[in-house]
């Protein structure tokens, strides 16, 4: 009885042992990747099952304010990895000297050839502005369409929303030197600006707007979570910007070994196959089984794109004659 | 005046307090300005931000405390079934998160709102809420309950025997205002507007989501641009400097207007009845359409909400325990820096303006200044709860002051030569003088704190982690998950807990008359 107490203790003081010894991987990530709706605790248990490590997440409230977080802490960081910055902020991360190349080739499913060794794509999406078919049967067809009609949107805040930094970008992308004139037309028809994309969401669903800024995977949310089919997207002849959201390995990991199997399984077909119904986004590669109902409708024909360096030389002058059109 | 010697504690004590304020405020901002390379200078856009910020802190100020007077008025002197409840209901909308009073705005005011259908249906065009009006409307929905609670305490504190006076005097509406309400109102209004101003100085999503665009950018906006748009920090701490000065401006202005309270005492007996006829009909316009205005709102987010409390996921229920124990530790907190600060007032000017200073500064650059001085020495996010706390306290503290000090003074003014010729102890003084006078605002401050802390969405989002959620946090993070229904769930239980810590406090720190 004794004996079999100390081995108890002893299997016991081992188990202790070996859990202390578990590396620790940290992600930072935005919060809703996080939530129990959302990808990561799906994520973190199939990494987990074949690491033999701890994955630990830490949160901001978006990809702007992981890197803030990031450029605060400095090299002092604690993370290994970073998921869910996009190509609005890759240029100042990758200035920032903080990440390392991720040396990953996978097969990415993107609109856009991607050939970045630092920041690699985990989904993607076109933004597009969303309506209900049931209020609005015919949506505007293209920018132009929406300025002659008599329509109202809801549309976020570039400074505080990535979403609303997409739409500058989307109109630069789509209109170049006109992008001024076309904000000083969109200008009577935008209901009002919201810090955030949920603020901006939730006022569209309250029926204060017809049209809202959002993603083309918007209206697969209401059909398969609520059974909803009368949302969709309007498809805009310009073509439509596209949002890559990307993770990538920091430069001063203590595991950078295990930071890049968690970028390889971040895009392996497991945790892929998690990413259209929760983080309502298209996976980075194509999922052999195909995508969920629901994300199968019509896709816009035109992708548009900066680079990061464009992006990012962009963004003060389209910010500058944004908020001139508006604020008339 | 041998005994007015303080209780040998309060005066380190206070001290204690004043340096924890100045160093969460100050501190903070030192913090980030230490930790900013170079940066841009002052803006066309800031200038027109910063006149947008002051035009709408102004008006919200004013318009609050202007329709706050005729209710408080009537409120006070009128006594009716109901009357405490409805008191209570009223302050509501105050402890509401910001965004859940929004959505409750918009059933009502909204595109779709009863207003807007009401207008419809007798051929009027719609009434639109995206403007300067908009975010006036919101911050006086926000602001009118607290405006009118702080004036029912001045109103309180007029003695019963000027009214018995007035009566016997046969004074008439006119010569009973300017007598009584007059003065006691040049007492407590400017503290009032300076309050629903600094409030309204730090607004951001409101000003935002309703102000229509751009040309509502508030300095709080400038700042959160500068921190997250372009990572500049000199210009965030810089803006935030200006944004504290605007404040410590408009509490300058309130010390300079501000005048001592007169020692008038009465035996604080019942008052006379109040006139009838036209007075009664107006009181009770006054009172209808103020509960009609601040509860059709929430009556809306209830309706929304109810149907979901029950099937909340677990996340939420957990959050809201989280957001309970953040809500107690942050109320005693509250009650030893008010303690120490209100007993301190009653001898020196400092300890008010240091606690009103609280509400001058950008939760955003406390909780960026609070994280780059933990980060080096520890992990913020073990610290979330604890330093949400405090700074949940430090905020509430200029609310439980503006009530608290007040009266401590009063008090002070009309029983200390009493005290002093019987030769009471300080602690008999504290105990059988102070005390029974202060109870009552001292349940409202607390209840408040509490309140206030459960709807807080400032500092935590900068040092959570999964895991360490509060309740509004949760909120949000239902509805960026497009669960709205869950989402007003989840603001249905905020502001149960809110109302219910509110309410429940008051009433057992305040006494059974709370509230009155």
């Amino acid at each position: 009885m004794r004996s079999m107490t100390l081995a108890a203790a002893l299997l016991g003081a081992s188990a202790l042992a070996a859990m202390a010894q578990v590396p620790e991987v940290r992600v930072l990530t935005y919060d809703s990747f996080t939530a129990d709706w959302g990808p990561g605790p799906a994520i973190e248990a199939g990494f987990e099952a074949t690491c033999g490590c701890d994955l630990i997440y830490e949160t901001a409230g978006d990809g702007a304010a992981m890197l803030a977080r990031l450029m605060l802490t400095g090299a002092r960081t604690e993370a290994d990895v970073v998921v869910g910055l996009d190509t609005n902020l890759t240029h100042a991360a990758a200035a920032s000297g903080m990440f390392a190349p991720h040396g990953l080739s996978p097969a990415l499913a993107l609109p856009i050839d991607w050939a970045d060794p630092m920041f690699l794509p985990f989904d993607w999406g076109w933004f597009a502005f969303v309506h209900d078919t049931t209020r609005l049967p015919v949506p505007p067809a293209s920018f132009e369409e929406l300025i002659a009609s008599d329509l109202s949107v809801v549309i976020q805040d570039p400074r505080s929303s990535t979403p609303g930094l997409g739409l500058l970008m989307w109109v630069r992308a789509a209109y170049g030197d006109r992008a001024a004139e076309i904000w000083r037309g969109l200008a009577p028809r935008i209901l009002t600006v919201t810090p955030g994309w949920s603020e901006a969401y939730g006022l569209f669903l309250e029926g204060e707007a017809d049209m809202v800024l959002s993603y083309t995977t918007s209206p697969a949310y209401h059909r398969i979570a609520e059974s909803d089919p009368t949302k969709d997207f309007a498809a805009f002849s310009e073509g439509h910007y596209l949002q890559v959201e990307v993770a990538a390995v920091l430069a001063g990991s203590d595991q950078p070994d295990l930071a890049r199997q968690f970028l390889e399984y971040l895009v392996s077909e497991a945790a892929q196959s998690v990413i259209p119904t929760t983080n309502w986004m298209y996976p980075a590669i194509d999922l052999p089984g195909g995508l969920p109902e629901g994300f199968d409708g019509p896709r816009p024909a035109v992708s548009l794109l900066f680079t990061p360096e464009e992006a990012a030389a962009q963004r003060d002058p389209a910010l500058a004659e944004w908020r001139d059109a508006l604020a008339r | 005046m041998r005994w007015r010697a303080d209780p040998p504690l309060i005066r380190p004590a206070a001290a204690l307090v004043a340096a924890v304020l100045v160093a969460l405020n100050l501190g903070a901002l030192v913090m980030v300005a230490l930790r900013a390379e170079g940066g841009e200078g002052w803006q066309a856009a800031d200038t027109a931000a910063l006149r947008f910020t002051l035009v709408q802190a102004a008006l919200s100020a004013l318009v609050s405390v202007a329709l706050a007077i005729p209710v408080a008025r009537a409120l006070a002197r009128r006594r009716f079934a109901g009357r405490g409840a409805l008191v209570a209901l009223m302050g509501a909308p105050f402890i509401l998160p910001v965004l859940v009073a929004v959505a409750g705005l918009l059933a009502i005011f909204g595109r779709n709102g009863i207003v807007n259908d009401f207008f419809g249906f007798l051929g009027f065009d719609p009434v639109s809420l995206y403007g300067l009006h908009g975010v006036v409307l919101a911050h006086v929905f926000l602001n009118l309950p607290l405006a009118v609670r702080l004036l029912l305490q001045g109103w309180a504190r007029i003695p019963a025997e000027h009214h018995r006076l007035a009566a016997a005097l046969g004074f008439g509406g006119w010569a009973r205002f300017r007598h009584l309400e007059a003065p006691m109102l040049a007492r407590v209004v400017p503290g009032v507007l300076a309050v629903v101003f600094l409030i309204c100085l730090t607004s951001f999503a409101v000003a935002l989501t309703l102000g229509g665009g751009p040309r509502a950018t508030t300095l709080e906006l400038a700042i959160w641009q500068a921190f997250r748009f372009d990572f500049d920090l000199g210009r965030a701490a810089m803006l935030a400097a200006v944004q504290a000065g605007l404040g410590f401006a408009a509490l300058a202005a309130l010390a300079l207007v501000t005048r001592p309270e007169a020692a008038l005492g009465g035996l604080d007996r019942v008052a006379p009845a109040p006139p009838g006829g036209l007075a009664r009909a107006f009181d009770a316009v006054a009172i209808g359409a103020a509960g009609l205005f601040l509860l059709a709102p929430l009556g809306a987010v209830l309706a929304r909400g109810l149907p979901r409390l029950a099937s909340l996921p677990a996340p939420v229920w957990e959050a809201a325990g989280r957001s309970l124990i953040v809500a107690a530790a942050s109320v005693v907190l509250l009650a030893l820096m008010a303690a120490a600060l209100t007993l301190a007032a009653l001898r020196a000017r400092w300890p008010e303006a240091v606690g009103m200073a609280a509400l001058t500064a950008s939760p955003l650059a406390i909780g960026t200044g609070l994280f780059i001085a933990v980060h080096p020495y520890a992990d913020p996010a073990a610290l979330a709860l604890p330093v949400t706390a405090l700074v949940n306290a430090a905020m509430a503290l200029p609310f439980a002051l503006r009530a608290l000090i007040p009266a401590a003074r009063r008090a002070e003014a009309e029983h200390g030569r009493l005290s002093l010729a019987l030769g009471l102890s300080p602690g008999a003084h504290l105990r059988l003088v102070l005390w029974p006078r202060l109870r009552r605002p001292a349940g409202f401050a607390l209840g408040l704190g509490a309140a206030l802390s459960l709807g807080d969405l400032g500092v935590i989002a900068l040092f959570s982690q999964p895991g360490s959620e509060t309740l509004p946090m949760q909120m949000h993070a239902l509805m960026g998950a497009f669960r709205m229904a869950d989402a007003a769930g989840a603001a249905v239980l905020l502001m149960a807990l809110a109302f219910g810590a509110f309410v429940g406090l008051e009433r057992v720190i305040g006494g059974r008359h709370a509230g009155a």
